[in-house]
């Protein structure tokens, strides 16, 4: 599903490069965690699958497709199979949730009816039925994070980027966070989280990568944060 | 669904924007104007000088008696065979169509019918006005080295080239012209700058949502066109404005020294004029919009 192969990225302006040398393999269906500490590469890495920066050398494969060869007018069709969360949700504060799902349908053209459909179905699998007429600022971060992770498998994505989604939530809404990842992944889709949080990690006994310096320092299956913890 | 949405985009953007649009309706307006007056005094010159160059003939004076010019001083005025003989001359250029004689009563005939030189008719009589010749050119353009092969001629006091009296009113309005289009370029620079401006504020404006409809796959043409309609709207609003500031300026101004243009400036005219100023303005508007946006919103 996601495939990259002695990928280096060096940023303009820096000497060290983000990513040195970096292979890995995310099947389908995988759940991987990135660790690793702040600049360790975990961020640039989830820019390179959505094709946000392009590698100084090396190929990445995303959903089968070689993104060198991927032309920039076809880059958003790759996009629309790639769900994205943050650790600052991103949600409009205009718009209810019900909006703010819909909306990533609407921007890329799907017809009312189908909208009407999908997006209650998907607030129900995020455990926020009943509050799809709620204001962002009206939810609580749990909640708020819920919603972008509707919007972000509302269109039933092949692979789900999470970056430090529990970065701003509290441990125990954390748990509620990772459930639903864990029920996104259940429906077939590959998730990939980098996260810092070491009780998350070792709580969900998923395949680890670890980052150090732009390298991969241990890819573990059923791996923990880290020894050292 | 899709224009819905768009639609319901373009007028967030312009009403958050306001005072911007509402600067880009007026430059555009004033730029487009402008350049629609350099276009209509262009179409109205050149019906003139098509009117007018047909018209244009050569007035050949002759010496009278005791006449003022130097070619005349201490010579008698010609005979009526000198006369003669003079057309035949005239008639004998190759670039000469039609020689008429015009004597003197002819002339203060003439000169007596015209409504503007009642003043004059106090002072002048027949005998003040010289004989003359008109001469029809087969070529307008030729006018001036029939004047200058003629100007030897014995008994001839001075040739008066209309030609040059209606380059000098021409030079006028071509003088106009060229300020009011140049005044429209400064314009429609001013007016894509603002355009430019107006659409970066707008897309930063929306930073968040565009960020969102990158992120989940929307096309660039889905996440652009509402800022290009933008452009395009303020830009369509500016021309319908410029539009009535042209047709006020037919209505007064064109239609008011009509009398001295003897060509009517027609709607049909106007109508192209606006026409070709819209299309500009839109096209404007378009253009930078797609380069603004080219630079701010990148895949």
């Amino acid at each position: 599903m996601i495939h990259f192969d002695n990928v280096t990225k060096v940023y303009a302006n820096q000497n060290r490069p983000a990513l040195d040398h970096v292979s890995v393999d995310v099947d389908k269906g995988e759940f991987v965690f990135l660790v690793g500490p702040s600049g360790s590469g975990k961020s640039t890495f989830l820019r390179l699958v959505l094709k946000e920066e392009r590698p100084n050398s090396g190929t990445i494969h995303v959903a089968g497709k070689d993104l060198s060869r991927l032309s920039n007018f076809k880059v958003p069709h790759l996009r629309r199979r790639i769900g994205c969360v943050f650790q600052d949700f991103r949600l409009l504060p205009k718009k209810n949730v019900y909006e703010n799902v819909a909306f990533a349908l609407e921007v890329i053209g799907k017809p009312r009816r189908f909208i009407r459909k999908v997006v209650p179905e998907v607030i129900e699998l995020v455990g926020l039925e009943g509050k799809a007429h709620r204001m962002p600022e009206e939810l609580s971060g749990g909640e708020q994070q819920r919603v972008a992770m509707a919007r972000a498998f509302v269109n039933r994505p092949m692979i789900l980027l999470a970056d430090e989604p529990t970065g701003n939530i509290d441990p125990a809404t954390s748990i509620g966070i990772m459930k639903v990842l864990d029920r996104i992944n259940r429906t077939g889709t590959t998730v990939l989280m980098a996260t810092h949080d070491a009780a998350i990690v070792d709580s969900m006994r998923k395949r680890v990568v670890e980052l150090e310096d732009g390298k991969i320092v241990r890819d573990q299956s059923r791996g923990v944060y880290g020894q050292a913890y | 669904m899709r224009a819905n949405f768009i639609f319901s985009e373009v007028w967030i953007g312009l009403r958050r924007n306001l005072t911007m649009t509402i600067a880009v309706v007026v430059t555009v307006a004033v730029g487009m104007a402008l350049l629609g007056i350099g276009l209509m005094i262009n179409s109205q010159v050149s019906k003139m000088t098509n009117y007018w160059t047909d018209k244009v003939e050569l007035s050949v004076f002759l010496c009278q008696k005791d006449s003022a010019f130097e070619s005349c001083k201490g010579k008698p005025p010609l005979t009526t065979a000198q006369k003669t003989q003079l057309q035949q001359t005239i008639e004998g250029l190759p670039e000469v169509a039609k020689v008429e004689y015009e004597d003197q009563k002819a002339a203060y005939e003439k000169f007596r019918r015209q409504p503007n030189n009642k003043v004059f008719l106090t002072v002048i009589q027949a005998g003040d006005l010289p004989d003359s010749f008109r001469v029809k050119l087969k070529d307008p353009d030729k006018s001036q080295a029939v004047a200058n092969s003629l100007s030897g001629q014995t008994g001839i006091a001075n040739i008066v080239n209309q030609r040059e009296i209606l380059d000098t009113q021409f030079g006028f309005l071509g003088k106009l012209q060229w300020m009011a289009l140049g005044v429209a370029i400064i314009m429609v620079i001013a007016a894509t700058l603002l355009i430019a401006n107006t659409v970066r504020l707008s897309a930063y404006n929306r930073r968040r949502e565009t960020g969102i409809m990158r992120l989940v796959g929307a096309s660039n043409l889905y996440i652009q066109l509402p800022f290009v309609m933008e452009g395009v709207i303020a830009g369509l609003i500016g021309g319908v404005c410029a539009a009535v500031l042209l047709i006020i300026t037919k209505i007064l101004i064109f239609d008011g020294i009509q009398a001295y243009m003897a060509v009517p400036l027609g709607w049909d005219t106007l109508a192209g004029v606006i026409t070709f100023t819209m299309v500009v303005g839109v096209v404007i508007c378009i253009l930078a919009s797609f380069v603004t946006l080219r630079r701010y919103l990148r895949v």
